[in-house]
């Protein structure tokens, strides 16, 4: 990591000059990240552009929160080229750090100080911070201001978190895992405070196990597996049209259920209503990005099953021996 | 979130920016000090309810001539020298442990705060309590048992630098010690007897001349036996150097001992600090 941390990545950028709207946010070239013999991420290239929201998606220990960490500059990568807002994460000082938002995946905070007292403090930190009363407002906590962080239930105290996330106005939010323990009003609540900001042009990017968020919030999305990316493009592009494919099902007279793929689900049914009559159980249904991200793990696992042990680790690697559980074990601690 | 003009940020991330944020951070650390009743009870009462107990089991009058003095006296400067070992080593080590092992530090690592910024919050809530401690202590010993304090400014000035000095070098250390225990969880256990250790080793519960040699020795390489001396020398008689080690005070050596261990303090703290458990 020789290279001065202000220039845009060779043969990666292109896309803009820093200042316009399409400028990328953050560059991964070939990042990797090992702990002793355990890969936690091998080798994954992406780069989100100014304004977009980009959602990283995989199983838990497929690399992640290692990846979001490195880019927060809480961890220092293996191997590969970065660049957050043009910096190095490593290098990053502290006109960088007031540039950014950061949701980790677990909260936690000396109890007794109040959410306002707590969030008034953080403010002070940033040279442009939002105003207290509206991120308050803006996360649903206005009744909760005056109590303690510690008298808070779980999803209060992540509200808390994502306030506390946004108080700085950043450029770049992280948000790992930010819904973890909201109710469904909370999570319809939270999305709402997500578009305001996107539309604000804020830049995010979201690790998250809701897939229906994920497809909510997200402009384009990554489905990283076994520290290594499995599919990456646009939310409703992700996984490639074959795996969007309607299916119709429906049950015959015999009670046989059956299933197709296919293309024109409209012609299917009328054909089925023409030959036998209303048919029982009629759905049409079109994969959502779940049922497309469940289709490559399974893929992924399937065919690291096939290729015995010589694939990137994942959690499946508990089954390959002792120490290199161990090792798995060492490095998942370790995350937590 | 209103979208409020937005004038061109032209913030200097430097040197005053890190001390301003660092003397707001002061106030923010002594609420949450004083809002953690169990931490007030045992760090801040602490010297206090000892100073009862070895003045209500010792009395009586230790000295000769004219210069004998109350044991509640004799006892009033080893307790406050063990107060600041306790407000500067005992509670930033448990507090920093801790703060590092709940997230706290974690997440103000990535604020744009320096880690000064929280050094300097630590030794303003330290100063501060550390002060009404030693306060109240003294007020105790004076109201309760009648203890008689100097009156000319040389000792109290004497007073000050010892304990500014004693301070900040036992804030440092405690600094640094709080990288050692692994856990929130550990650190009272790997804290507490260090700091207990020290202090009956050091002179502040039992007379220092009690101590075998060789502990005399390995202890008169500690910073609080010296705070502890220095102490004496406001608090006591002059005809008490005679019972020191080498017969006299040792201020100058007392000064050197100190600045020494603060700057052992300073390298240990600036090179083990880290926000988060890191490893590479």
């Amino acid at each position: 990591m020789t290279e001065s941390s202000d220039r845009p990545l060779p043969g990666l950028l292109g896309l803009g000059q820093p200042g316009t709207m399409t400028e990328n946010v953050i560059e991964v070239r070939d990042l990797r990240k090992t702990y002793g013999s355990f890969t936690a991420v091998d080798g994954i290239s992406f780069e989100i552009r100014r304004g977009e929201t980009f959602a990283l998606l995989g199983p838990n220990g497929a690399g992640k929160s290692t990846t979001i960490e490195i880019l927060e500059g809480y961890r220092h990568r293996t191997s590969g080229d970065l660049r957050v807002l043009g910096v190095d994460p490593q290098r990053g000082g502290l006109d960088w750090k007031a540039r950014l938002g950061i949701v980790l995946q677990s909260s936690g905070e000396a109890g007794n100080v109040t959410v306002r007292e707590l969030l008034t403090e953080f403010a002070g930190y940033y040279p442009r911070p939002r105003d207290v009363d509206e991120v308050v407002a803006s996360v649903g906590l206005e009744e909760k201001q005056r109590t303690r962080v510690g008298k808070l239930s779980g999803g209060q105290q992540r509200r808390l978190d994502v306030a506390l996330g946004i108080i700085g106005r950043p450029e770049l939010l992280f948000l790992d895992e930010p819904t973890t323990g909201f109710d469904p009003e909370a999570r319809r609540q939270f999305w709402g405070l997500i578009n305001t900001l996107k539309a604000e042009g804020t830049s995010i990017l979201l690790t998250t196990h809701y897939l229906d968020e994920a497809a909510q919030l997200g402009d384009r999305a990554a489905v990283i597996a076994g520290g290594q990316i499995a599919a990456i493009g646009r939310v409703d592009e992700i996984g490639g049209p074959d795996a969007r494919t309607p299916v119709v099902r429906w049950t015959d007279s015999d009670g046989t259920a059956h299933e197709q793929r296919t293309d024109a689900p409209g012609a299917v049914v009328a054909n089925l209503f023409r030959a036998a009559g209303e048919p029982r159980g009629l759905e049409v249904v079109r994969p959502t990005l779940e049922d497309i991200y469940l289709t490559l793990i399974r893929e992924r696992s399937a065919a690291e099953a096939a290729h015995g042990s010589e694939a990137p680790a994942s959690e499946s690697s508990d089954a390959r021996g002792s120490t290199r559980t161990a090792d798995v074990v060492a490095a998942i601690s370790e995350e937590l | 979130m209103n979208a409020t003009t937005m004038t061109p940020a032209t913030t200097h991330f430097g040197v005053p920016r890190t001390l301003r944020l660092g003397f707001r951070r002061i106030g923010f650390e002594l609420r949450q000090y004083f809002r953690a009743g169990d931490q007030v009870f045992f760090t801040f009462l602490f010297p206090t309810l000892m100073f009862l107990v070895f003045a209500t089991i010792f009395t009586g009058d230790i000295g000769e001539g004219p210069d004998a003095v109350s044991m509640a006296t004799y006892y009033l400067p080893g307790l406050i020298a063990g107060g600041i070992l306790l407000s500067g080593v005992q509670g930033p080590a448990l507090e920093i442990a801790a703060e590092k092992s709940d997230g706290t530090l974690k997440r103000l690592g990535g604020t744009p705060v320096s880690p000064v910024t929280y050094f300097i919050g630590k030794l303003g809530q330290v100063f501060v309590t550390a002060i009404l401690q030693i306060a109240l202590l003294i007020v105790v010993a004076v109201v309760v048992y009648g203890v008689v304090l100097p009156t000319d400014a040389a000792a109290w000035a004497r007073f000050a630098w010892i304990f500014v000095l004693g301070l900040v070098t036992c804030t440092l250390l405690g600094i640094a010690l709080s990288s050692v225990p692994r856990t929130g969880k550990s650190a009272s256990a790997v804290v507490i007897p260090i700091v207990l250790l020290i202090q009956f080793i050091s002179g502040v519960y039992i007379a220092f001349a009690m101590l075998p040699e060789w502990l005399q020795n390995a202890a008169g390489m500690l910073p609080v036996k010296w705070i502890a001396q220095g102490m004496r020398s406001v608090f006591l008689p002059d005809s008490f150097k005679a019972a020191e080690v080498s017969g006299s005070w040792d201020l100058g050596l007392i000064a050197l001992v100190l600045i020494g261990w603060l700057a052992v303090g300073l390298v240990i703290s600036r090179l083990t600090f880290r926000w988060i458990h890191r490893n590479g």
